[in-house]
């Protein structure tokens, strides 16, 4: 069945498989029979030697999450009726998460999966996890959440052992039903479930399962949203409809600076359906009571406004200027290493500049909220990624304690990063107190979404590099001028919310911190794999942002890897070297040589081969956040000569990011990663004039389309004994290069400025 | 002036009042309670608002509910539920074929049009059917293949 897309294969090697990717031995058939498991190119797997993680820690401590969030009944309870509510912090976007954090906890409780409820974050119960960010779900969120159930399992095993007086080293668990050795008889854990059994705090030195006894992690589980998803269930916050729920539309101004000179609402007030017009300040807003309504009395207000707009973005054509005469730049050297006695000698030196542009979240559907006064408390259902800093941020601004803000995550369309979630909780809650405290559900419309979402920041690069006769490189100087990619709601020292700038009484934004390595923000990937003898890299982080900018997938890591990557394959090539050998010559981690091994033996990568004016591939690699999944892709592509276009016929990738959790879940994750990764590359980029934002909708942002895509080829690296790492960025950021280095091969000349659109193409090819 | 409407949705006969010129997508979410259009861009631009009118893939965000008339309006939930899913529905839960799932009625709705007229298709011309409607998620590997097994009936 294996469609023309994403080749299949059943090819497999290692322990414990059988030919069908993705299926582990299992104990049981998943309710979706005909889920396709063959939608993983290959897996590979590896046994090393068992290491401690997902959980594991040092005796005497707990997991992260969990030291935080101590109470058991927090993160699951043990239902009479023979099901298990899991509560997780962290918050499903489209990602997996969701389904595979249910496969952590069944599995360690040893219960079918069919059994696990998942229930949404909601801050007036769930475990504090912060922000659902940087592809650390697992890791993080996982590892805490399997802990908590090591714990109410050997609860239920205690209560079991002295029920039926027998040692709980006798006692075995099979879907809940506890048996033991040393007697007949049998209790299940439904059988023992009594209110507030887990109501405690969890202990500490809890032993976790040994990874071989896992059966559904690992498998791939079909996703627990897709059904909904596919027959207009109610899967969206945009899908909820609370009794008397009123609609509510913001108006927001044209430009980030624009003021407000004259506002005649009048004939706004007297339209159909209208329930009240709200201003505050610069804040403006409608509440209807229908949909349609409130989107024409907000055209209407559009028209009534009247606006002075300032000059005040700096030139797009210009911003890498704008940013190295930055006068407030803070200048750090994020990594430096200086020569042993012992370096070759350079005999040669070569530079380069790169940038990447503003970037787009984009998602599909704006973004939406809806709020509502119940009991006193100020109640948001909102698609954030971050429900707890959300509350701080919103209670100040609405002037409430935190215990009269509540957010219930409700999910959204995808967002990428921080895009308009919180911002519109905001306004949803301005428009429920405008109404009373009545629910109101406020979605934006296309142009909110493009104009006034927070971007993925430009970033300027600059590279040098010395080689030795052999090519070898011997030094490394690079410099990154950025933005801030963390302007997310909850910080120290200000509101990072919208509206809360535009009211009368304004609030400010918090002042912009860099996230250290090696996590990084603007400097994410900043610092190469590589082993140089002697390197420096040095961040110029600038306070100021014209333009508004936050998370976006992979943060820094995109412009960084696409610069650190090409100028590898210049590197290379000056050296006359292969640029797969190149690498690997400059790489002392295994798993980082077995990404790239991977991948050239996959996608047939022959050294020496011309490429012919047309065609081309290219190799780009990354270990994510130097820490995390190892990606190398290849990319193939074709140059239109005379439409100037490139088209990516083939990317092909290889990923470690140690145990797999759910296979087909981190080969969506990695391939919906590359093909955002070619959209940006190839086509995208924020136009702004010196006054506003003009990309504004679909043909002023234009995105990768069906007609332009790249066929998909994935092998996964699995380690079922080393920790899983999260996945959902770490194939984005060597797409641009790789894309790049193939269009050198193809036609001998550098793509150094993204994104690669037609007027690119055609001044690289002059 | 709002006016009745009498509207044919997913085989059953609805009224509902409103202004002649609502785009039909309100109508099915706020007035008949249907999830699945979706709010995208109000453009026409992206494909998330797609539902059947006599069996034509239309974008409900720009189609007035004056216009249906004696039309038949189908949505995603017309073709099938979780316990019986249409062909389609099960081809995408089986291929995993959503990533947020924002754009995916879009995807079904174009591609159910599509294949009534195209019941084999290549892969190509699934690519080539679905070229207007936007996925941001990067789901379009997994929605064409999806496609692809409806059409075979596996
Ligand atoms: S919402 Fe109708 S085409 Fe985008
Ligand atoms: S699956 Fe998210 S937009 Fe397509």
């Amino acid at each position: 069945m294996c469609g023309s897309f994403v080749r299949c294969s059943a090819l497999r090697t290692g322990p414990d498989v059988n030919p069908h990717s993705g299926t582990l031995p299992s104990p049981r058939d998943y309710s979706r029979r005909e889920f396709c498991q063959a939608a993983v190119g290959v897996v590979v797997f590896f046994s090393m030697n068992p290491g401690p993680f997902l959980g594991h820690v040092a005796p005497g401590q707990l997991p992260l999450d969990l030291e935080t969030n101590k109470r058991l009944d927090s993160w699951l309870r043990i239902n009479p009726d023979g099901t298990v509510e899991v509560f997780t912090g962290k918050v499903e976007y489209g990602q997996g998460a969701i389904t595979a954090l249910a496969q952590i906890a069944a599995d360690e409780l040893d219960v079918n999966f069919e059994r696990i409820r998942m229930r949404p974050a909601d801050t007036s119960h769930s475990p504090d996890e912060s922000y659902t960010a940087g592809s650390a779900s697992i890791e993080v969120g996982g590892g805490a959440l399997r802990y908590a159930a090591a714990d109410a399992r050997a609860t239920l095993l205690e209560m079991a052992a002295a029920k039926m007086r027998a040692p709980t080293g006798s006692l075995t668990v099979d879907d809940g039903v506890i048996t033991t050795s040393a007697a007949a008889g049998r209790v299940t854990y439904w059988e023992l479930a009594s209110k507030g059994l887990l109501a405690r705090d969890v202990r500490s030195g809890i032993p976790l399962k040994p990874n071989s006894s896992r059966h559904i992690v690992g498998t791939s589980v079909p996703r627990l949203d897709i059904p909904a998803k596919v027959t207009g269930g109610e899967a969206y916050v945009q899908d909820m409809r609370l009794p008397g729920m009123l609609f509510g539309r913001v108006v927001r101004p044209p430009s980030y600076g624009a003021q407000l000179t004259a506002f005649d609402d009048v004939s706004a007030k007297a339209m159909p359906g209208v329930v009240t017009v709200v201003r505050n300040g610069r804040f403006l807003g409608v509440v209807a009571r229908r949909e349609e309504q409130a989107i024409a009395a907000r055209a209407a207000l559009q028209r009534a406004a009247v606006w002075t707009m300032p000059t005040e973005l700096p030139d797009e054509a210009s911003i890498a200027a704008f940013f190295r005469n930055s006068a407030d730049a803070q200048v750090t050297t994020v990594s430096s290493r200086s020569p042993s006695v012992t370096a070759p000698m350079a005999v040669r030196t070569l530079r380069a500049t790169y940038s990447k542009p503003y970037l787009a979240h984009a998602s599909i559907g704006p973004s939406c909220a809806i709020a509502a006064v119940e009991d006193g408390v100020l109640t948001i259902w909102s698609h954030t990624q971050g429900a707890y800093p959300l509350r701080t941020d919103i209670a100040v601004v609405m002037g409430l304690p935190l215990g009269k803000v509540r957010i219930v995550h409700a999910q959204g369309s995808g967002c990428y990063g921080h895009n308009g979630a919180d911002d519109v909780a905001l306004d949803a809650a301005l428009l429920s107190r405008a109404a009373g405290g009545a629910p109101v559900k406020v979605q934006w419309m296309r142009d909110d979404e493009f104009a006034w979402e927070p971007f993925g920041g430009a970033m300027s690069i600059d590279v040098q590099a010395s080689v030795a006769a052999d090519g070898s490189i011997t030094d490394w100087q690079y410099d990154v001028w950025s933005n801030s990619f963390n302007m997310r709601p909850g910080q120290r020292g200000g509101v990072n919310l919208l509206a809360a700038w535009h009211l009368a009484q304004p609030f400010q934004h918090s002042p912009p911190r860099e996230i250290p390595l090696p996590s990084g923000g603007a400097d994410r990937n900043a610092v190469p794999y590589y082993d140089f003898p002697s390197q420096r890299i040095t961040e110029h982080f600038l306070p100021t942002m014209p333009v508004r900018v936050s998370a976006h997938r992979s943060l820094g890591a995109f412009g960084n890897v696409f610069a650190v990557e090409s100028f590898m394959d210049e590197l290379a090539h000056s050296a006359g070297a292969d640029p797969v050998e190149f690498r690997l010559r400059h790489l002392t981690d295994d798993r980082a040589k077995a990404v790239i091994r991977s991948v050239a033996d996959r996608a047939k990568w022959r050294s020496g081969a011309k490429g012919d004016g047309a065609r081309g591939r290219g190799i780009a690699f990354l270990r994510y956040e130097s820490t995390k999944t190892y990606v190398a892709v290849i990319a193939d592509i074709v140059v239109d000569r005379e439409s100037n276009a490139i088209r990516v016929e083939r990317i092909t990738a290889a990923a470690d990011s140690g145990l797999i959790i759910t296979p087909d879940g981190i080969s969506n994750q990695l391939e919906g990663a590359i093909i955002q990764g070619a959209s940006w590359a190839l086509k995208e980029r924020v136009r702004f004039d010196r006054q506003r934002v003009t990309s504004r909708d679909w043909n002023s942002y234009p995105i990768l389309t069906f007609s332009e895509l790249p066929e998909i080829d994935i092998v996964l690296l699995n380690r079922p004994d080393l920790p899983p790492l999260g996945a959902g960025e770490a194939a984005l950021p060597p797409v641009p290069a790789a894309i790049a280095n193939a269009f050198f091969h193809a036609t001998g000349r550098r793509l150094r400025d993204l994104p690669f659109d037609r007027d690119r193409v055609k001044a690289a090819l002059a | 002036m709002p006016q009745p409407f009498r509207l044919n949705v997913n085989g059953a006969e609805h009224t509902v009042t409103a202004e002649g010129d609502t785009p039909l997508l309100y109508v099915l979410r706020n007035d008949l309670g249907l999830n699945a259009p979706k709010f995208g861009c109000g453009l026409g631009q992206c494909g998330a608002c797609t539902a059947l009118l006599n069996g034509a893939a239309i974008r409900t965000c720009l189609f007035p509910v004056s216009g249906v008339g004696n039309a038949s309006v189908v949505t995603l939930e017309g073709l099938g539920t979780i316990e019986k899913p249409h062909a389609l529905q099960r081809a995408f839960i089986a291929e995993q074929a959503a990533q947020c799932g924002y754009c995916i009625n879009g995807m079904i709705m174009t591609a159910k049009a599509f294949l009534d007229h195209n019941p084999h298709p290549t892969a190509a011309a699934i690519r080539q059917a679905l070229a207007e409607n936007l996925c941001r998620c990067g789901t379009h590997v997994r929605i064409v293949r999806a496609v692809q097994r409806a059409a075979n009936g596996t």
